[in-house]
């Protein structure tokens, strides 16, 4: 297996996920365990309300785990201060960003922030490390353009861009392919691909698209209500693990081509 | 991205129009001095007539000072509100800073009457107008942000700010009901604004102060660029959100808040100077709009207390009429453009 070698970059121990208030628990996942190693691309898929979005929640530090650890690099993500886990932690969220008004390239230059000095002026290393960003993403030509020009699908690639100019080991996507058509959806992924290949980031994001996850993942996480799994997708499915994902009156798993298929 | 030198043109064209601006106002009054002599007293010769002089250098030059900083720092201060709320309507008339300097400068005034004793102690000297009018309003900003803390809807927050306004308004009323009407006369003179009424040593302390508040916007144009992107975003860049949120609040307060103390709540130019500066250089980023609202801001100020002058003449329109008049146009106007507006 040559996931031993790799380095993880990050790992839960025994973590369960959910809402506490003053008077009660809401547990929504209990004991998982997940390692990310380096270089890869993993998926998170899972029905909705299932709880990915909690478990992406609880891995970005946005709400604290009801029990167990998250680790990045070995060491608790509770003692990063604020400014270091920007450094080895990167997000693209679903939310709209309140003001469209900067260039792409102030865009992807924001994302250079942990670095900067007090007042966020750019050294030569950090316009190096935006136009890297751009290049890898291929909108060099956007550069100067106001964000609210460009289409869903080149505001992802943006966005993607700004993630990759913090230069963390870990990117975290929250469903980054919702709002766009089924080219633009395979494109944002094969994109994902080509980076944990070219930068060996490790890239993990939520999904719908079963399909595609299973032929670009390296590794995929599988959230049911009784279980997260991750695994290869090769293994998932010879564990028969997508069968049960849905519930089975209306689509049903066919593993020959590894899709979804409607039952007639 | 707009190179920097076409930033860097811009700003200095917008300068030299500041310093004519400034020129054309302090020429500007109920007595005509020519422009020679206006020069001369600037640099401390002799003019034709001493009193020129003294109008020049102890009314005139504290005056258009006074409306740049005005200008400058409303403008500010109403960018940042904007930023932080993510509302392009915030401002700090908006969510209750000069109203909450009203309930202290009424208080003081008004109130020495109903209260006695402990205010009767205090004068009611510049100073503790300055000081109500400074606690007042940050009481206030304090109380909406704490509020808004809970509730994470922007339109709410706007609303709770005018609740926040509605009730001291109401407390003034009930104040105004007791007071007598040379106490009333006075609020209502403070509540027309005025750009003239700071000595040189006034303007020093004023000064002071902005400073301060201008030294803490420039210390947040980082953290408002990253809000730009939404809190979440903010955070995963390594933000102190409650930290910057702070500093920001503070510099607003600081601003707004004096410059209320000062020059009594002056409307609009918090809300429409920033708003025109974004329309004009087309852009979100602070390190840009800060310095270009200052420009706007204190130009505009300027213009409208050359107006307010009625020059040649020896009526002083309330500066507050005029800001209105000038700002709610340009509000109307971006409400009408609402759907191009980018905010």
């Amino acid at each position: 297996m040559k996931h031993i070698q790799k380095h993880i970059i990050l790992n839960t121990v025994g973590l369960s996920i959910g809402y506490s208030s003053k008077k009660e628990k809401t547990v929504i996942a209990s004991d998982i365990n997940i390692n990310l190693h380096q270089g890869e691309l993993i998926g998170l898929i899972g029905a909705n309300g299932i709880g990915k979005s909690t478990l992406l929640r609880t891995l970005t530090n946005v709400q604290k785990p009801l029990l167990g650890s998250i680790q990045i690099n070995g060491k608790n993500m509770n003692d990063y201060q604020a400014i270091d886990l920007a450094k080895v932690l990167s997000l693209v969220l679903t939310e709209t960003m309140p003001s469209k008004n900067l260039t792409v390239y102030e865009l992807v230059a924001l994302g250079r922030q942990p670095y900067t000095n007090w007042v966020g002026s750019l050294t030569k290393e950090d316009m190096k490390k935006v136009n890297e960003a751009l290049g890898l993403t291929n909108i060099e030509k956007l550069k100067n353009k106001n964000c609210y020009e460009l289409s869903d699908g080149q505001l992802q690639k943006a966005m993607i861009a700004r993630a990759l100019a913090q230069d963390t080991d870990l990117i975290i996507l929250d469903e980054p392919t919702t709002h766009l058509d089924m080219y633009h959806k395979a494109y944002i992924l094969k994109l994902l691909q080509k980076l944990a290949q070219e930068t060996k980031k490790t890239i993990l994001f939520s999904s719908h698209e079963i399909d595609l996850a299973i032929q670009l993942c390296d590794t995929i996480i599988v959230m049911t209500s009784d279980q997260v799994i991750s695994d290869q997708p090769c293994h998932l499915i010879s564990k028969g693990i997508f069968n049960n994902l849905f519930p089975k009156d209306l689509i049903g798993f066919d593993e020959k081509t590894g899709s979804f298929r409607v039952i007639k | 991205m707009i190179s920097n030198k076409t930033y860097l043109r811009s700003f200095i064209i917008l300068a030299l129009v500041l310093v004519l601006c400034f020129i054309l106002n302090i020429s500007l009054g109920s007595v005509y001095i020519p422009l020679k002599d206006i020069f001369n007293s600037i640099i401390g010769v002799a003019t034709e007539q001493e009193s020129w002089q003294y109008i020049i250098q102890n009314y005139r030059l504290p005056k258009a000072f006074t409306a740049i900083l005005v200008g400058s720092g409303l403008g500010i201060s109403g960018l940042l509100m904007q930023t932080l709320f993510r509302n392009p309507l915030a401002g700090p008339f908006v969510l209750g800073i000069s109203s909450g300097a009203s309930l202290g400068v009424a208080l003081i005034i008004l109130g020495s009457s109903l209260f006695g004793g402990a205010f009767a102690l205090l004068m009611i000297s510049k100073w503790s107008i300055v000081i109500a009018a400074s606690l007042g309003s940050f009481l206030v900003l304090m109380s909406v942000m704490v509020v808004s803390l809970k509730i994470r809807d922007t339109m709410a927050i706007l609303i709770i700010g005018l609740m926040f306004s509605s009730i001291t308004a109401a407390i003034v009323s009930v104040l105004s009901y007791f007071g007598s009407a040379q106490q009333l006369q006075q609020y209502i003179f403070w509540g027309f604004g005025s750009l003239g009424n700071l000595s040189w040593n006034e303007l020093g302390i004023f000064f002071i102060i902005y400073i301060i508040g201008m030294v803490l916007c420039i210390s947040s144009i980082k953290s408002l660029n990253s809000l730009l992107l939404g809190e979440n975003y903010a955070k995963s860049l390594g933000l102190n959100i409650k930290k910057s949120r702070l500093t920001i609040i503070i510099a607003t307060s600081l601003l707004a808040g004096t410059i209320t103390a000062f020059a009594g709540p002056i409307a609009f130019i918090g809300l429409a100077i920033p708003h025109m500066t974004r329309q004009i250089f087309n852009t979100s980023n602070h390190k840009i709009l800060l310095p270009a609202v200052f420009l706007f801001g204190a130009m505009v100020m300027l213009i409208c207390d050359s107006i307010a002058q009625v020059p040649n003449s020896d009526y002083t329109l309330p500066i507050n009429a005029i800001t209105s008049l000038i700002g709610a146009p340009v509000v109307i106007w971006l409400l009408v453009r609402k759907r191009k507006m980018i905010f």
